[in-house]
C-alpha cells in the first residue's frame, strides 16, 4: 500500500476515509523500521507496542468520527524530548536508563492530536554536533549514501524521514540542528523563532538559542505538525505569547511581489561550487514564480560562529551541572567522597564533545574571562541581529545555503572538532537572532542531497513554509528517495 | 586568549570534570582550536553594543501563586541513583 | 558589651527572609514547612532534565513592598542571573538569584540602641535586595558513611537583604536585624519564624584600629537562629580577631559557624579563590518588569510600619518614646497593646497598658522563653484586669498578684479577685478606723511627726497597709493619714507612698 510514499496530506484523507486504519498504517511503517533500521541507526528506543496500542485507540476514534490534526499519523520524537514512559537518553549514557516522569509540552500536544509515537531517534549527545557521531548510542547513516553522515544533531530524524521509517519527525534547532541534518539527508525541515515551541520537557543544550521543530518530507507536511506544536506555554517563561496563525491555510499566499534577499557574504569562497549553483537554480525557480531576487549583505558570520562557540557552551556548562549523580541518570560506582561522584558520574557519563563544550563554557564565564568571552559574545550577537534587522528592510525572506557542502564523509572531522564547528557558519547567524529558519532540498550534488536555506522575520513561519511550498509545488527533489528505501517491505 | 594546563585544571575543578593527565596536552589543543574563533570577538566595533542576552524582546511573566503540583515523590525518584527514607543520599558531606 | 578600648568593629548583615508564598519561587510545589523528606520537590525543584522555571508573581510583589518600606529604589526592570557551584543541596548546580539588576535597590532603616537618656539613633543604609530561591538541607546524621539531602527547601522564595558594612557593635546589628524582622512581618511577607530557618542572618564581621580608615579582613558568621546568638556570634568574633591581631596574627576571610553550645564561632570553610561562581544572565527567565501603576498601587497598599506607628502611640497616646519603641518593636506586641486598649473601651489608659505590656507582662515573656502571642495572658484578660485598676478595685500592687495567678491559669480576673479576696477597701470610712487604731499605738511617733519628721508617714503607711492585708487603696490611705496627722512641723511634708 506504499503508505510511505504518501504525503501527511493524503494519509490524513485515507484515515479519515477510513481507506487504510491507523493501525495497518503504523504497521507498515514499524516494519519498515524493523527491516531498515539496523543499518541506519537512527532509532535509539523503538516502541512499537504502544504504537499499535495507541493505534488501535486512534481507530477507535476515527471511527467514531473524530477528527485530530495528527490523529492516527506516525511519527518520531527526537530523543531529547521526554516522554513519560518511554525513555530519554539525549543520546547519552548519563540518562541512558532514565525515564522522565512527565511529558514535554510537545509531546502532550502532539498525543492530545492523536499521533503516534513509533520511537526516539538518535542525534548528536545532549544536541551538541553537526554529523551525529557524539552520540552513546553510535552514529547514524545516511540513507542516502552510508559512507555520509545524516548530520547534526537532530540526525537520526532526519535519516528516519529520509528513509521514510516514518512520515515525520520531530527536532531541535540551536545552531543548525534542525535545517542541516534535513539539507544533508533531502528533506524538509523548519525551526520556528525562538519561543514559538515550547521548551518544556526539551532537555536544554542552549537554552536562550534551543527551539523545537519539525523534519518531514514537505513544507505542507511540516505546516501540519508545527500546527500542533506550536503556541505559549505557561511551563516555559521564554515561549511567546504571540497568536499561531493558520499554516496551512497560508501556504496558498501569493509568491507575487515577494523580495527574495540573498547575501552577497554567503556566496563566497567558503561555500561548494556545488552548492552554489543548485541554490542559483532553485532562486531562478523562485523567480518564474513572481519573487524578485535582491542582493543583500550579512556581514560578520566568522563573528557569529566565535560568538555562538562562546555562548552556547557557557549555557550548556551550567544547564549540564544538573547532571550530578544525585537524584537522577549516571552515578560511578563506590565513589570515595562527594568530588569524586561528582567527577567520576560525570566524566564517564559525558563523552568527549560534551565534556569539551562544558570546559569550554566554564572557561567563558569564569572570573577574568567572562567580560572577555561572554559579555563580547553577546554584544556581537546584538551585532548579528542588527544585520539581519537591517536586511528585512530590503527584503522579505532570505535565501542562502544551509551548510557550505554536502554531507561530509564519516569520519572525516573527528581528528579536529574545531573544523565542525565551520559546518554551521550559515546556520548559527539565524539562532543568535531568534529567527526562524527552514531547509528545502534543491537537488544533489555528487549524488548528496543540497539544501536551500529560507530565513524570515520573527514569527513569520507561515510566509517561509508558503515560498517552500509554492517551490515544492513546481519541483520534485522533495519527493525522491535513496533507491535503498523507495520499495515497500513485507 | 588561550588556555594552558593550569587553567584548565581549575576550569575542569569547577566543572567536576576529571581529567585524564595523558590526554590534557590532546584535550589543549581541542580547546584552544575553539577558543581561538573568539579572537574576532576583540573587535572594537562591539564596545558600544549592549549586550543580548535573549533573542526577543519580551518580559517576563508571572504565574499566579497557587500550589499546582501534589507529592508525586515516588515517581520522581524512581530515577535516584540512591534513595533511603525519602532522602537522595550522596557521601558524607562534611561541612 | 563593650568593645576593647581602641579598636572598633564594622558589621554588615546579609538576611535571607523566606517570603511568605504559598508557592515556591519557580514552581507549583508547597513551601509549608516540616513536611516528609522531598514530599514538596517537584521536578522542577529537583532540576530533573527538560524542566523550567516559571516566576511566582507574588514573590515579586513581596520583594517589592519590602523595598517600597524601606525607601528603596524598586527596579521597573530586574533580572535573574545563575550562580554556578555544585553543592547536594542544590539541584541544578547553580541557584537562580540576582546579580546585576536586582529588585531592590538601596533605602534605610532606622535603628535605636541603649536605653533611656543614653539611647542613639542610627541609619543603616541597605546595598540592595534581591529575589532568590532557597536551597535544600543536608542531614548529616541518621546514615552512616552517607549524606541525606531533602530538597522541600529548595525553591522557596527568598529576599536576601544585604546592609552596608555600617554598624559597629553586636548592639547594633541586633537592633538592625529586629527592625528588618518587625518590617517583613508588619508587611506580611515573612512570618519571621527564625527556629523554622525563615529568617536567616549572616554577619560580616571585621576589626580595625580607631583611626584606620581601610577596612580589616571581614569573616562571615552563618547559622545564627536567634538574636542573642547573634549578639553573642558577633560580640565573640569581634574578641577573636583582636586578640587573634594583638598576638601578632592575621585574621583570614573565612566562612564560620556559630556554635550555641560552646558560644563561639568556628571556622567552617576558607574563602578560596576557588570560589568562582560564573554568574551569567538565567536563559530560562526574562526581565521582570513592574508597571509604575503597580508600584503606585502596592505602596498605597502598604500598611502602618514600625516607625509610624510609634510616632502615632506618642501622638495619640501621649506615651514616651520608649514606651512607642518597645511596643511597636514588634507586630504582635503592638496588635496586643491594640487589642488590650480596644478590650478596655472607654476606660482604656494606654500610659496603663504600655506599663504593663512593656513591664511584668514581657518580663514574665521574657522569663519563660514565649512569644507575646503564646502569652497565657490574652489581651482581653489583660483589659479585664486592668479595668479593675482603673476602678480601683485593685491596686497596682494587688493586680500583679492577679496577673501572676492569670499567668498561672486561675481563671478570668474578677474570679480571682473574688476567689482570693483581693479586693480593695475603698470605704475611707473603714480606712479611718484603721488609721486612728495605729496613731493611738504610737503617741509618740505621732509627737515626732508633728515636731517635723516627716520621714514618719511613709512607717504609718506601712503599718496600716499591714493592718488591711495590703488591700486598702493607696491614694485614700495617703489622705486619710494625712488628715488625721495633721502639719508635719514647719514644712509640712508632700511625702508620698509611691
Amino acid at each position: 500500500m506504499s503508505y510511505h510514499l504518501k504525503t501527511l496530506t493524503q494519509l490524513r484523507a485515507g484515515l479519515a476515509s477510513r481507506a487504510f486504519s491507523a493501525r495497518e498504517l503504523t504497521a507498515s511503517f514499524l516494519n519498515r523500521m524493523a527491516v531498515h533500521d539496523g543499518a541506519l541507526n537512527s532509532f535509539i528506543t523503538q516502541t512499537p507496542e504502544q504504537a499499535l496500542a495507541a493505534a488501535d485507540f486512534a481507530d477507535q476514534r476515527l471511527a467514531a468520527g473524530e477528527t485530530g490534526a495528527l490523529l492516527g499519523i506516525p511519527y518520531a520524537h527526537k530523543d531529547i524530548f521526554c516522554t513519560a514512559g518511554v525513555r530519554t537518553t539525549c543520546a547519552s549514557k548519563m540518562l541512558s536508563h532514565w525515564t522522565a516522569p512527565y511529558d514535554a509540552t510537545v509531546h502532550q500536544k502532539l498525543n492530545a492530536a492523536g499521533a503516534i509515537l513509533l520511537g526516539k531517534t538518535n542525534m548528536d549527545e545532549f544536541a551538541m554536533g553537526s554529523s551525529n557521531e557524539n552520540s552513546a548510542f553510535g552514529v547514524v547513516k545516511n540513507p542516502w549514501d552510508h559512507a555520509a553522515v545524516p548530520g547534526g544533531s537532530s540526525g537520526g530524524s532526519a535519516a528516519a524521514v529520509a528513509a521514510r521509517l516514518v512520515p515525520i519527525a520531530t527536532g531541535t534547532d540551536t545552531g543548525g540542528s534542525i535545517r542541516q541534518p534535513a539539507a544533508y539527508c533531502g528533506i524538509t525541515g523548519i525551526k520556528p523563532t525562538y519561543g514559538r515551541v515550547s521548551r518544556f520537557g526539551m532537555i536544554a543544550y542552549a537554552s536562550s538559542l534551543d527551539q523545537g521543530g519539525v523534519l518531514g518530507v514537505s513544507a505542507a507536511d511540516c505546516a501540519v505538525m508545527l500546527q500542533v506544536m506550536a503556541g505559549h506555554d505557561a511551563r516555559d517563561s521564554t515561549s511567546a505569547p504571540v497568536p499561531v496563525p493558520d499554516y496551512v491555510a497560508q501556504l496558498n499566499q501569493p509568491m507575487a511581489g515577494l523580495r527574495i534577499g540573498v547575501p552577497r557574504q554567503w556566496f563566497t569562497e567558503g561555500l561548494a561550487v556545488s552548492v552554489a549553483t543548485r541554490i542559483d537554480d532553485a532562486l531562478l525557480e523562485l523567480e518564474a514564480l513572481g519573487a524578485t531576487r535582491v542582493e543583500i549583505d550579512l556581514p560578520d558570520a566568522e563573528l557569529a560562529l566565535a560568538a555562538y562557540y562562546l555562548i552556547a557552551p557557557a549555557e550548556a556548562s551550567s544547564n549540564l551541572s544538573r547532571f550530578d549523580g544525585v537524584r537522577f541518570g549516571h552515578r560511578c560506582d563506590n565513589p570515595r567522597d562527594l568530588n569524586d561522584l561528582y567527577e567520576r558520574s560525570r566524566s564517564e557519563g559525558f563523552g568527549a564533545e560534551v565534556q569539551r563544550r562544558i570546559l569550554i563554557g566554564t572557561y567563558a564565564l569564569s572570573a577574568g574571562y567572562y567580560d572577555a568571552f561572554y559579555v563580547r559574545a553577546q554584544r556581537a550577537r546584538r551585532q548579528i541581529s542588527a544585520h539581519f534587522a537591517r536586511a528585512f528592510e530590503s527584503c522579505d525572506v532570505i535565501a542562502g545555503p544551509v551548510a557550505p557542502t554536502v554531507a561530509f564523509d564519516l569520519g572525516a572531522h573527528s581528528a579536529d572538532p574545531a573544523t565542525m564547528y565551520l559546518e554551521d557558519i550559515y546556520t548559527i547567524p539565524v539562532n543568535l537572532a531568534g529567527l526562524p529558519g527552514m531547509s528545502i532540498p534543491v537537488g544533489f550534488a555528487g549524488g548528496r542531497p543540497v539544501g536551500m536555506q529560507l530565513i524570515g522575520p520573527a514569527f513569520t513561519e507561515g510566509r517561509l513554509l508558503a515560498v517552500a511550498h509554492h517551490y515544492q509545488q513546481h519541483t520534485d527533489w522533495h519527493q525522491q528517495m535513496p533507491a535503498a528505501y523507495r520499495e515497500d517491505v513485507v | 586568549m588561550s588556555l594552558n594546563a593550569t587553567q584548565l585544571k581549575h576550569v575542569a575543578h569547577l566543572s567536576r570534570i576529571a581529567l585524564d593527565e595523558a590526554k590534557i596536552p590532546a584535550l589543549l589543543n581541542d580547546l584552544n582550536a575553539i577558543l581561538a574563533f573568539a579572537g574576532q570577538l576583540q573587535d572594537p566595533k562591539l564596545d558600544a553594543l549592549t549586550p543580548m542576552a535573549h533573542p526577543l524582546d519580551q518580559s517576563q511573566f508571572l504565574r499566579a501563586d497557587k500550589v499546582t503540583e501534589e507529592n508525586n515523590r515516588t515517581a520522581l525518584q524512581r530515577g535516584a541513583p540512591a534513595v533511603e527514607r525519602g532522602l537522595f543520599l550522596v557521601p558524607k558531606v562534611i561541612e | 558589651m563593650s568593645i576593647q578600648a581602641g579598636w572598633e568593629a564594622v558589621i554588615g548583615l546579609e538576611i535571607h527572609t523566606q517570603l511568605a508564598t504559598q508557592s515556591k519561587i519557580f514552581s507549583g510545589a508547597a513551601t509549608a514547612f516540616g513536611a516528609e523528606p522531598n514530599s514538596q520537590a517537584c521536578a522542577v525543584d529537583l532540576g530533573l532534565p527538560g524542566v523550567l522555571p516559571v516566576l511566582n508573581a507574588e514573590a515579586v510583589r513581596m520583594a517589592a513592598l519590602f523595598g517600597l518600606a524601606v525607601g528603596a529604589e524598586v527596579a521597573l526592570e530586574s533580572t535573574f542571573d545563575r550562580k554556578n557551584y555544585f553543592y547536594p543541596d542544590l539541584p541544578k548546580g547553580y541557584q537562580i538569584s540576582q546579580l546585576a539588576q536586582p529588585i531592590v535597590v538601596g533605602g534605610t532603616v532606622a535603628i535605636r540602641v541603649g536605653e533611656g537618656g543614653k539611647a542613639v539613633e542610627k541609619t543603616i543604609h541597605l546595598t540592595r535586595a534581591h529575589l532568590e530561591e532557597d536551597a535544600g538541607k543536608s542531614l548529616h546524621e541518621d546514615f552512616a558513611g552517607m549524606t541525606g539531602i531533602d530538597l522541600n527547601r529548595a525553591g522557596t522564595p527568598l529576599i536576601e537583604i544585604v546592609s552596608e558594612p555600617e554598624m559597629s557593635s553586636a548592639a547594633e546589628a541586633v537592633a538592625y536585624a529586629r527592625k528588618i524582622h518587625a518590617m517583613v512581618q508588619y508587611l506580611g511577607i515573612c512570618d519571621g519564624n527564625m527556629q523554622e530557618g525563615s529568617f536567616r542572618v549572616d554577619a560580616n564581621v571585621s576589626v580595625r584600629r580607631c583611626g584606620d580608615t581601610a577596612l580589616g579582613t571581614r569573616t562571615e558568621v552563618k547559622n545564627v537562629n536567634s538574636f542573642r546568638f547573634l549578639e553573642r556570634a558577633i560580640d565573640y568574633e569581634i574578641n577573636r580577631q583582636i586578640e587573634l591581631i594583638e598576638d601578632g596574627g592575621r585574621v583570614q576571610q573565612q566562612t564560620r559557624l556559630y556554635d550555641p553550645d560552646n558560644d563561639e564561632t568556628r571556622m567552617m570553610r576558607t574563602k578560596e579563590a576557588a570560589d568562582d561562581y560564573r554568574y551569567f544572565p538565567d536563559p530560562d527567565l526574562l526581565p521582570v518588569i513592574i508597571a509604575p501603576e503597580t508600584l503606585r498601587a502596592w505602596q498605597a497598599s502598604l500598611p502602618e510600619l514600625p516607625d509610624a506607628k510609634a510616632a502615632r502611640y506618642q501622638a495619640s497616646y501621649g506615651l514616651s518614646n520608649y514606651d512607642a519603641m518597645v511596643l511597636t518593636s514588634a507586630k504582635q506586641t503592638a496588635a496586643f497593646f491594640e487589642q488590650t486598649l480596644a478590650a478596655m473601651g472607654a476606660a482604656g489608659d494606654a500610659k496603663l497598658i504600655a506599663n504593663w505590656v512593656t513591664g511584668a507582662l514581657a518580663a514574665q515573656l521574657n522569663k519563660e522563653g514565649l512569644e507575646i502571642n503564646q502569652s497565657p495572658v490574652s489581651a482581653d484578660l489583660l483589659a479585664q484586669l486592668l479595668l479593675r485598676v482603673v476602678d480601683n478595685t485593685l491596686s497596682n500592687k494587688l493586680a500583679k498578684e492577679v496577673f501572676d495567678a492569670l499567668w498561672a491559669g486561675e481563671g478570668t480576673p474578677d474570679a480571682i479577685i473574688d476567689a482570693r479576696g483581693l479586693k480593695q477597701i475603698t470605704d475611707t470610712g473603714a480606712i479611718e478606723v484603721m488609721v486612728a487604731g495605729i496613731l493611738a499605738e504610737h503617741p509618740d511617733k505621732v509627737a515626732e511627726y508633728r515636731r517635723g519628721k516627716d520621714k514618719l508617714f511613709g512607717f504609718f503607711v506601712g503599718l496600716v497597709m499591714k493592718a488591711a492585708k495590703g488591700k486598702a487603696n493607696p491614694q485614700q490611705l495617703n489622705d486619710v493619714l494625712k488628715s488625721s496627722l495633721g502639719p508635719c512641723g514647719e514644712a509640712g511634708g508632700e511625702e508620698g507612698t509611691q
